[in-house]
């Protein structure tokens, strides 16, 4: 009995850790994958926003897309007010030229803000920006703006940022931002992070 | 070292016979391999246990030192401890963030979860199961060593430089920017690497007891015949292990953002800080279920044991858990209700929020129903349950209120929520922890605790935490915000009150370990099953301490077996 009986066992025994290492392999591939997920989740967060207008993401428009707005735009009007402000470690002046503006609904508009480096130091920044309330977001075109590249101000140097921008004709039929009557369009300025390869090239 | 599966096959390869009377403390390791290098499920489930009250102690003599700040307006003891002139505001601010910290992640990461999942499921999970060890003995001890060497690390940041003196002063949030800019110095990687190290024993342990659970119930043990505590486990570590990795990208991407450069939650590069915010939060809120799941297995193992029923609706018992689990990771957002969330997005996170009352209400009404017209007795472990059962529905309901994206706005970041997450925590949890503690103590330890200082350790505790948090919903109400070692006089009242529990329930604890003490020097000696017919489990089948390798030959769960009873048919 005794030979059998362990050799049987031995099989069983070899088995079950087979089994063993199949099911746990399973779970930390499963933990691998959330790991993964946690990463992706980066650009993700970032497609969602730009797709969605989540959190008042505000979208991108080709010149067609405006001229479509324009031909089903409406008389409402609607006003947009510009805020802006940098970041604390940012040494620019940055305001826009008017507090608010009136537009009708599908029309474009052309805004500007206002930098100036007051530095001794030239200075790239990048804008980031959003709309409040947020569900406006979906419905804000730009078509042009100085947030989509870094801007760089020598020291001293005074220079004006135009935004060209619509408001979607579609928002008069979200009856949840229907009767909204004033967009805040907000930028912050931050110092542009130089890319990590320059910052060790620096201190060497 | 061979006291892992080699092990067992030693005698029959040697010819002896498999029976179970071959003694079954054959090599047993000598000290220092059997506690250090322990394979032994019990061993390593008894470590965690004193791990924890270890770390418990220490989290809650922190939280002492709060409550001392707290007791009254004015900031009384910071600068002492901050080792900073009487009148340097900015390192006791430090001081106290640091104190907030390390509290919040000690009894997180370091006494509730190794307490409920390393100290009773490595226990009891195999025990209940029919199973002779976990699956993965080694990985076993590698996921408690870890546990240990990331609480070590914690501690250590406690004592390197961080913003404004010694020490991570960054919530257990651990939110950007300031864990990241504004927080220089090398306390805060060390508490980031503490809780790498935690977590990655954490999955370890989940794929453990993922594995245990699946392959190695004894013959006839199916699913839907297991324990509750056993169910509990399994669905905690799966939220484990969906939930814990996603902390370890978040916590890594915070590390690279200090040190190398990167820019996951800096605007400056691209980056958002909100982000962190969802990735901790989807985490943090599976977090809060896999603290509490094991406390509802106990509960219910507790209050079937000494209702002398079978537990009321077993399978919903079982599914409720599996979709608190399952709704639990959908729901993340209503922690961050004030950082521009818009209104649909809360109106979704809201509803989502509420519909976990529905589980867990089945739960709660389900131990009712339990007891109702069982043969009930209020030994020790029933009184915790009791308690347990009063105190987290007390907990649930103000969740209830702040799930309420409109509410929440007022009372984010109030004392409101530090009162509701201590009734859900540290009483929920921790009485779930105490009633599971007297309730297998016998079982662990072969010693009989005394029932009487059981009791008043009970009664002692109840009005202790009731006297501290109850008054803190009124401060909260009021507007006393969270994380603040000074406030108006106003608030002076309840907080002195809030002061006078802590004494109460540290007094309490005191009495546990008089009892512990009483147990181990003249506690009577356990029976097999001291609690009498209502315990049903596999684990009273066995002697009290249960023997170093048990179930040589596996128990058999029988047709005649249900879901309840699983002791083998007396001749």
């Amino acid at each position: 009995m005794t030979a059998t009986a362990s050799l049987n066992h031995g099989e069983d025994r070899a088995g079950a850790n087979r089994k063993n290492a199949q099911v746990g392999g399973m779970a930390i591939l499963f933990a691998l994958a959330m790991l993964g997920l946690g990463y992706a989740a980066v650009p993700l967060y970032d497609l969602f926003c730009r797709v969605t207008g989540f959190g008042g993401t505000t979208q991108v428009a080709s010149q067609a897309d405006a001229n479509r707005a324009a031909a089903a735009g409406t008389n409402r009007e609607i006003s947009i007010r510009f805020d802006a402000s940098t970041a604390r470690d940012m040494p620019w002046e940055f305001r826009p030229s008017q507090p608010t503006d009136t537009i009708r609904i599908g029309q474009r508009d052309i805004a500007t803000y206002v930098a100036r480096n007051t530095s001794n130091v030239p200075i790239t920044g990048t804008a980031t920006f959003n709309v409040e309330p947020a569900q406006a977001g979906i419905y804000f075109n730009k078509i042009q703006c100085f947030c989509f590249t870094e801007q760089t101000l020598q020291p001293g140097q005074e220079v004006n940022m135009p935004v060209l921008y619509y408001v979607d004709p579609a928002i008069l039929e979200d009856d949840v931002i229907a009767d909204v009557e004033q967009i805040t369009l907000s930028y912050t300025f931050h110092r542009t992070k130089e890319p990590v390869s320059s910052a060790l090239d620096r201190s060497q | 070292m061979a006291t892992t599966a080699e092990g067992f096959d030693a005698p029959t390869a040697a010819g002896t016979t498999h029976g179970g009377d071959h003694g079954d403390d054959h090599h047993m390791p000598g000290f220092f391999a059997r506690w250090f290098m322990s394979t032994n499920h019990k061993d390593i489930g008894t470590l965690y246990l004193i791990f924890a009250i270890i770390a418990g102690i220490i989290g809650g003599a922190i939280s002492g030192i709060m409550r001392l700040e707290l007791a009254e307006p004015g900031i009384q003891y910071l600068f002492w401890w901050a080792g900073a002139s009487e009148g340097d505001i900015a390192a006791a601010g430090h001081m106290w963030n640091v104190f907030i910290t390390a509290h919040g992640l000690i009894m997180v990461f370091f006494m509730v979860m190794p307490a409920m999942i390393g100290g009773f499921g490595n226990w009891f999970v195999p025990l209940m199961i029919g199973a002779p060890d976990m699956a993965f003995p080694r990985m076993n001890n590698i996921s408690f060593w870890l546990t240990v060497v990331g609480f070590l690390s914690l501690l250590f940041s406690m004592f390197v430089p961080g913003s404004g003196g010694m020490g991570a002063g960054v919530g257990w949030t651990v939110y950007a920017p300031l864990s990241t800019t504004g927080s220089p110095g090398p306390a805060v990687d060390f508490a980031i690497f503490s809780l790498h190290l935690a977590g990655a024993g954490s999955i370890l342990g989940a794929t453990n007891f993922i594995t245990t659970i699946f392959n190695m119930r004894a013959p006839g043990m199916t699913l839907h015949k297991m324990p509750l505590f056993v169910w509990s486990v399994l669905v905690t570590a799966f939220l484990l292990l969906l939930a814990l990795p996603v902390l370890a990208a978040a916590i890594t991407m915070l590390l690279t953002d200090r040190n190398f450069g990167t820019t996951f939650f800096d605007p400056a590069g691209g980056g958002d800080p909100v982000l962190y915010q969802h990735l901790f939060w989807f985490f943090g809120h599976p977090e809060v279920y896999i603290m509490i799941l094991p406390g509802f297995g106990m509960i219910s193992q507790i209050v079937a044991t000494f209702s002398r029923k079978p537990v009321f609706g077993y399978l919903a018992m079982a599914y409720a858990m599996v979709a608190i689990g399952v709704v639990g990771f959908v729901v993340w957002a209503h922690h961050m209700y004030t950082v521009g969330l818009d209104v649909n997005t809360k109106m979704y996170f809201t509803a989502a929020t509420m519909v976990i009352a529905v589980p867990t209400g089945v739960k709660i009404f389900s131990w009712i129903a339990t007891m109702w017209g069982g043969s009930i007795e209020f030994k020790s472990p029933m009184v915790w349950a009791l308690g347990f059962i009063f105190l987290f529905t007390v907990g649930g309901v103000t969740g209830v209120v702040l799930a309420n994206g409109g509410i929440d706005d007022n009372l984010h970041d109030t004392y409101y929520v530090i009162a509701h997450f201590h009734y859900v925590l540290s009483m929920g949890a921790v009485f779930s922890l105490f009633a599971g503690f007297y309730y297998w103590f016998p079982k662990m330890s072969g010693r009989m605790h005394s029932e009487f200082l059981s009791h008043l350790h009970f009664w002692v505790f109840f009005i202790g935490v009731n006297v501290i948090f109850f008054p803190q919903h009124f401060l909260g109400m009021d507007g006393m915000p969270r994380r603040i070692p000074d406030y108006p006089e106003a608030f002076a009242f309840w907080n002195m009150v809030s002061s006078y529990g802590y004494a109460i329930m540290a007094a309490s604890m005191a009495i546990f370990f008089v009892n512990l003490a009483y147990a181990f020097t003249a506690g009577r000696k356990a029976e097999n099953n001291p609690w009498g017919e209502g315990a049903t489990t596999l684990e009273w089948t066995l002697t009290s301490p249960p023997p170093f390798h048990q179930f040589e030959t596996l128990p058999v769960i029988e047709d005649h077996h249900d879901y309840h009873d699983h002791r083998p048919a007396t001749a």
